[in-house]
């Protein structure tokens, strides 16, 4: 069975990210730029359940300019077999992601698809799990039983293959790339698609009004009585 | 296959703030792609990442305690992480890579920690590396393995208390017995030195004969007659444990020489520009640190309602510290670069480490001077830095040796 993963270059999580001046975006220009941390999780994920012998091999795909293809090497250096790398200049939105993603999934047929955060499973009419902090496979049965970090608790689902798994943080510790696995990577394969030849058109169908910092956080005020209270509550807060 | 280690609570927090400190550890990242291909940029970032996760969280309790952390073996992840046998072949454990690679991983740990940076050095560089250059496959075979795994740790003696810089005249006798040699003598400023398990010592086969008397020998510890005297209370590089070495009658098997007998010369000499190249490093990573520091610092500390950054004596010394950096940096890649090329020349090997270390400990005062009253407090690590960079002016070939080979090289070339 193969596992496909999804892997995506984007600001690294250090980074304090600042909004530009003309408000269209956040700044990217000479900023450092890594693996996200879900997608990070996502691969150790899938190379656990390929080294306990439950799957044959793992895809790593990332979407993007050419620069992906470093974030691709990352993943193979982690462990991933091969790589796939779908060209793409102009933001993706997610829409897009997922139409692309889909006729990967038709070309690769993997079993699992494990994701960091993606919709996907609506396109492809396959049960998912979301938010998972705990993944067992039971290859016999063609099931896996996905735990989910909900609101109320953890949630477990029982989801028939081929299934779409999209993770948490707590799901696993992502392991380095050490250096003799960075070497190997480098003869692994990775094969490039552009969204024309997947038969795919990239229409933004969402259109950015405008891109601001969250406000700043107000100080708190102490108020001198509960009659205060209740009034800031009521006529300020708006939550009474 | 290696996990990193959450090194505060494992709340949600903490582990999207995998680093313990600040975000300062990326808030300084320099671009150095033009000193290096794709591989050797995912090299590095991979042991930077290690590096803040695994070892920079505990390095400013090595300082204090004068010992590295009982909690956490720290050779044995390095081992893991497959740092130690980056020079050695392939068959003894290591990766069969050049100084380029082995220098990456030096500026990256000591980044983290000088002193685990400087004992990271001599296991690496003067003990793996010495075996590998001049053992034979026998001797490599018996100690390469553990060393590279980190389950051994190794250490390098030439120095005595009476021969530094003239280490030429050491007194370390080693009288030549039936099936060996027995040795007498002392050394001095053995790093690992009382922890190590395998060392490589120099000493002399013929008191008479100069240079041409010295021999390099494999000793183990637990040899009777060997024994590591105090471990020394050092300014700086604390927990990077060194010490004295006491021979009285300790019988070495023949099959310990290392290399000739009455070559040792050659195994020392040539093996020091190497040393001098890797340690190089070293101090260069003590500069990225201190960078570190500094920038996140004059960001956020205001006077006169402005950040410090702001102003032009501070942007100053920023600069002179990012240039100074740079410069040593190019200069020990490049000299890396040709040393894996076969072209090792002993006034570029003296002269990075030299140009590294001097510029390092002006680095380490400015950034303590960037952070005013707070840099000479020991709660920051300034303080540290400096004490640390210090070291690589002494050890390895003082400055003057370093002036004196280059001089002497050059005044006789034609």
């Amino acid at each position: 069975m193969k596992i496909m993963v999804t892997i995506k270059r984007v600001i690294d999580y250090a980074v304090k990210i600042r909004v530009k001046p003309d408000k269209t975006g956040v700044v990217t220009q000479n900023v450092k730029m890594s693996m996200n941390p879900f997608c990070e999780i996502a691969l150790e994920e899938a190379l656990r359940i390929k080294e306990s012998g439950l799957a044959s091999e793992v895809i790593a795909v990332s979407m993007g300019p050419s620069q992906s293809i470093d974030t691709l090497r990352t993943g193979l250096a982690m462990g991933a077999d091969r790589g796939i790398h779908v060209e793409a200049n102009d933001s993706l939105y997610p829409l897009s992601v997922a139409k692309i993603l889909k006729k990967l999934v038709e070309i690769e047929k993997p079993g699992l698809l494990i994701l960091g955060k993606q919709m996907i499973a609506g396109l492809l009419n396959w049960p998912q799990g979301t938010f998972a902090s705990k993944v067992v496979l039971d290859k016999e049965k063609q099931v896996v039983t996905v735990d989910r970090e909900v609101d109320d608790g953890i949630e477990t689902l029982s989801l028939n293959l081929p299934a779409v798994i999209t993770t948490d943080l707590r799901l696993n510790q992502p392991r380095y790339a050490t250096l003799p696995n960075i070497m190997k990577a480098k003869s692994k394969p990775i094969k490039k698609y552009t969204p024309e030849e997947l038969n795919v058109e990239i229409k933004s169908d969402l259109e950015i009004v405008e891109v601001t910092e969250p406000p700043k956080r107000k100080s708190g005020v102490i108020v001198s009585s509960v009659d205060e209270l209740i009034d800031k509550l009521k006529n300020e807060a708006n939550v009474i | 296959m290696l996990r990193r280690r959450i090194t505060t609570a494992r709340s949600i927090f903490s582990t999207i703030f995998r680093i313990n400190s600040s975000n300062s550890h990326y808030a300084a990242s320099y671009s150095t792609s033009f000193l290096f291909d794709d591989t050797q940029i995912q090299f590095k970032e991979s042991v930077a990442q290690f590096a803040a996760e695994n070892i920079a969280p505990h390095a400013s309790k090595i300082d204090h305690t004068n010992y590295f952390p009982k909690e956490v073996n720290l050779w044995k992840s390095m081992g893991e992480f497959n740092l130690h046998g980056i020079t050695a072949p392939e068959e003894y454990g290591g990766l069969g890579l050049g100084y380029l690679y082995h220098c990456i991983a030096m500026e990256e740990i000591s980044r983290a920690s000088g002193s685990v940076g400087l004992s990271y050095g001599a296991h690496s560089n003067l003990c793996i590396n010495q075996l590998v250059r001049n053992g034979n496959h026998a001797q490599k075979q018996k100690y390469l393995p553990q060393l590279i795994s980190g389950d051994h740790v190794g250490a390098l003696a030439m120095s005595e208390p009476n021969s530094g810089s003239d280490v030429v005249s050491m007194k370390c006798k080693a009288d030549r017995v039936d099936g060996g040699y027995v040795l007498n003598g002392n050394k001095m400023w053995c790093t690992n030195g009382p922890v190590a398990q395998t060392l490589v010592v120099y000493a002399k086969t013929d008191i008479t004969a100069g240079s041409k008397g010295i021999t390099a020998f494999i000793i183990e510890k637990g040899m009777p007659g060997f024994s590591t005297a105090q471990k020394l209370d050092k300014l700086g590089m604390r927990g990077s444990d060194t010490c004295e070495l006491v021979f009285e009658n300790c019988f070495v098997p023949e099959e310990n020489v290392l290399g000739k007998e009455g070559k040792g010369v050659y195994v020392m000499m040539s093996g020091l520009d190497l040393e001098r190249l890797v340690l190089a490093a070293g101090p260069v990573g003590i500069m990225q640190s201190c960078l570190d520091v500094v920038l996140p610092y004059v960001r956020q500390r205001e006077q006169f309602g402005r950040p410090i950054g702001e102003f032009q004596f501070i942007q100053g010394k920023v600069a002179d510290m990012y240039t100074s950096l740079q410069s040593s940096r190019s200069y020990v890649y490049s000299v890396a670069r040709d040393c894996d090329n076969g072209k090792v020349d002993s006034k570029d090997c003296a002269g990075v480490i030299l140009c590294a270390a001097e510029r390092a400990t002006q680095v380490a005062l400015q950034a303590i001077q960037c952070l005013g009253g707070n840099g000479y407090v020991n709660e920051y690590p300034t303080g540290r830095l400096l004490r640390d960079a210090k070291l690589y002016e002494i050890g390895a070939g003082t400055s003057e040796i370093r002036r004196m080979i280059i001089g002497r090289d050059l005044f006789k070339e034609q």
